[in-house]
């Protein structure tokens, strides 16, 4: 607010500095992270105070007035590093070429493979990093008006390397140790591993840079934030980022729930506790007390298409679910593709939802003829069996995109179930707009449900287990 | 002592790292450079990470280094005006009430007012402690994220003005803008408010270089070999999914634990047998166990 930015003038800074930092927020803001105006000024400031020769501290030092969350840490980093790193400075010593790599231009490519892996076996980093370097301009194969993505030239790079060769053997000469050191040699290798390929991908990006501008390269590079990435179209990088989201936002949602639950329910004055504490306000009751009021907990089903469209969306929901069983009386869970199963107990078994997301493709008995998703029988089937046990207590969450593959609807099983429980709730990873094309039939499910939303990210699915207490 | 509020603390983020070290704390240097922004810029530092990385020690070494006096608040949920601001003391005023109507002296009404309503009868709690100071003060809000929303909100006057406003007696403005450090443990989002008024810092579990100062620091007696075992271990360990990964003093008890077993190296079965001192849940224990026994072939 007044105080903090207050002492902003540029001309400490130079014009340049302040321009390349302003189109560095832009870019920060364009990827999803915001930042308000006060934020832009503490940097400004934060850019003035900090030796701008040490890019670690003004990493940091510019991160810590800019980004509040943690997993936008990401989204900044690379942005950073394109700015500020990556850019060919006369200041900033990166782009000087070691010793190591000066020789390493003149090697074959399989010398160079095989200083990689003495690099990697004996974890000399420095040697590490300038070997990486040399690789990228071996290997990379950039050209100049080429624009291919960074991924690209990285993969290459890293083929040419012969990667998988060097992970094997690293792997080999890990399980010659004995006992535990085999298993502490394995995870630095894996360490060393990564290591070398994030070297290579900043390289690869630097060289970008040098040819593109940081703008054109950030644009390039520019990926929705983890809360706003689509869970129908996941890497295999992106579900594990996920998983590292969800299990904190869990906590905090369930946090958050069970406080609510406890400061809604202020009833009754409490007359004997009120008298009891006036006493030591000579007989003056300064302060009221009440009595709490408990509310029964709601019972939650839910009901997961599994089938492999819509898989990593029900695995993010489940995982959400059971982090906040305790804000259920109980929480029972079904797993369906063309026939349905009930698979509470797997999943209470499973340390966490990954495994159990497994074994109910193992162990649950959910495929009924062809394993393609079938709605209508599934939902009938459910309510032959299960039917019975609903109450007006219970809560139905259905997962799933409503893609029937043309089999009947059976949308009277549906109906059958809102009739009996409280809610009937549908999640639907799809965009709205795909609704009720194709085999989608979510219109004939939806008539009967208490809400549909849309459910595509996990921002929304946190906006909605918020609405659902 | 440096303390006003115009005089710059430090002089560079290394020089707040080496401070720290002399202090028994080894931060990276994300945390320096946190620490010398949050004097220079004024402004509050918010502490953020998984349990046991040090965040609370942050503060309490800030305050060793530069040998401010630390004032903490505790949070918790329920946690209100009173007692992180200050409150009338209401039972002694209710007795100087009564005192006067036994004597029966000559005071009117408004000379009592102001007289109970004066800096005798005033309980300051943390908030207002640390903005009254006239010595050098690190103030600490532990926990930020137990206390609810609304409570957040008492804390903004104080983080972005510095002052606290007593509506009986006036606004109490600092003699100085102390450091603050906000912990949080994540278990809710914190206000957009908030976070906008101070400076983030995430502290992580620490890169085994660091740790291995750390161990070699705060463990006596231990050889080098043996401590660079336990950080590597630690790490591994530290890389599976478990419900709650070692923090920092785990993996100081652990090693105090090997030292004081005797043990010189570190093989799977000792390891097996003195995990339970590292992790705290049987499955935990189960994964790790697994993990680092298997590989013996």
């Amino acid at each position: 607010m007044s105080g903090a930015g207050a002492g902003t003038e540029g001309g400490a800074l130079g014009s340049g500095l302040l321009e390349v930092f302003s189109d560095f927020v832009g870019e920060l803001r364009a990827s999803g992270v915001p930042v308000s105006t006060t934020e832009v000024l503490d940097a400004t400031e934060a850019l003035r105070q900090l030796p701008l020769s040490d890019r670690q501290a003004l990493k940091s030092g510019l991160a810590a007035a800019l980004v509040k969350e943690e997993g936008h840490w990401r989204a900044y980093e690379t942005l950073f590093d394109l700015y500020f790193s990556l850019r060919p400075s006369p200041g900033a010593p990166a782009g000087t070429p070691g010793p190591e790599e000066e020789g390493a231009l003149t090697l074959t490519p399989g010398e160079l493979a095989e200083r990689t892996y003495k690099a990697l076996l004996e974890g000399n980093i420095q040697a590490l990093a300038a070997l990486a370097r040399a690789a990228v301009a071996r290997f990379a194969g950039l050209e100049p008006g080429r624009h291919l993505s960074a991924s690209y030239y990285t993969l290459r790079t890293l083929r040419q390397l012969q990667l998988d060769d060097l992970a094997e053997r690293l792997a080999a000469s890990a399980q010659e140790a004995t006992g535990l050191e085999g298993a502490l040699l394995a995870n630095d290798y894996r360490r060393r591993l990564a290591r070398l390929r994030s070297d290579v991908e900043a390289e690869v990006r630097r060289q970008m840079v040098i040819e593109r501008g940081p703008l054109a390269v950030a644009r390039a590079l520019r990926r929705p934030l983890p809360e706003d990435t689509d869970f129908m179209h996941l890497s295999r990088e992106e579900v594990a980022a996920l998983q590292r989201t969800v299990q904190p936002l869990a906590r905090k949602l369930a946090v958050h729930l069970a406080r609510q639950r406890r400061r809604r329910h202020e009833g009754r004055l409490d007359f004997r506790a009120t008298v009891r504490r006036s006493l030591s306000s000579g007989g003056v009751p300064v302060e009221p007390r009440f009595r709490s009021r408990r509310r029964a907990k709601p019972e939650l089903w839910v009901l997961a298409d599994i089938s492999g469209s819509v898989a990593a969306f029900a695995r993010f929901t489940l995982q959400l679910v059971y982090a906040l069983s305790s804000q259920f009386s109980r929480t029972r869970c079904w797993a369906f593709i063309d026939g349905i199963d009930e698979v509470t107990a797997l999943m209470r078994e499973a340390d966490d939802v990954a495994q159990a997301v497994r074994s109910i493709n193992t162990a649950a008995d959910v495929v009924w003829e062809e394993g393609h998703s079938d709605y209508g029988h599934a939902f009938s089937d459910f309510v032959g069996r299960f039917g019975k046990e609903l109450s007006p207590r219970t809560s139905v969450l259905v997962l799933g995109d409503a893609r029937n593959n043309y089999h009947a609807v059976e949308a009277w099983a549906l109906a059958e179930v809102a009739r009996r429980a409280r809610h009937v709730w549908w999640l639907n990873p799809e965009p709205r707009a795909y609704w009720g094309t194709g085999d989608s039939v979510l219109a004939e499910y939806g008539a009967h449900c208490s809400g549909v939303y849309e459910c595509r990210n996990l921002r929304q699915l946190r906006r909605f287990v918020e609405h659902l207490t | 002592m440096e303390g006003t509020a115009e005089e710059a603390r430090f002089e560079s983020p290394r020089a707040v790292n080496d401070s720290l070290r002399a202090v028994g704390y080894f931060a990276d240097e994300g945390t320096a450079s946190v620490v010398f922004l949050a004097d220079r810029l004024g402004k509050p530092v918010l502490v953020e990470g998984p349990a046991g990385t040090g965040k609370t020690q942050l503060a309490k070494s800030v305050a060793e280094m530069t040998g401010a006096r630390l004032v903490r608040l505790q949070c918790y949920e329920g946690l209100d005006e009173s007692k992180a601001l200050y409150e009338w003391n209401y039972k002694k005023q209710l007795l100087r009430i009564q005192a006067e109507q036994v004597t029966s002296g000559g005071e009117t009404w408004g000379e009592l007012e102001a007289d109970i309503f004066s800096e005798p009868f005033l309980l300051a709690r943390p908030l207002l402690e640390a903005i009254r100071a006239t010595d050098p003060v690190v103030l600490l809000i532990d926990e930020v994220d137990r206390v609810e929303v609304e409570t957040e909100a008492l804390l903004l006057e104080v983080l972005s003005d510095y002052q606290v406003s007593v509506p009986e007696m006036g606004t109490v403005k600092a003699q100085q803008i102390p450091l603050v450090f906000l912990t949080s443990n994540n278990t809710r989002e914190l206000s957009e408010a908030l976070k906008r008024r101070c400076l983030f810092l995430h502290l992580d579990y620490p890169s085994p270089g660091r740790e291995r100062e750390i161990v070699l620091a705060k463990v006596p007696g231990i050889e080098a070999a043996l401590a660079e075992q336990v950080v590597r271990t630690v790490q591994l360990v530290r890389s599976l999914e478990l419900k709650k990964p070692p923090s920092v003093s785990e993996t100081l008890d652990w090693a105090r634990t090997l030292v004081l077993l005797g043990v010189a190296r570190l093989d799977a079965d000792v390891a097996k047998e003195t995990l339970n001192v590292l992790l705290k849940h049987s499955s935990d224990i189960e994964r790790a166990t697994k993990e680092l026994v298997t590989t013996e072939r």
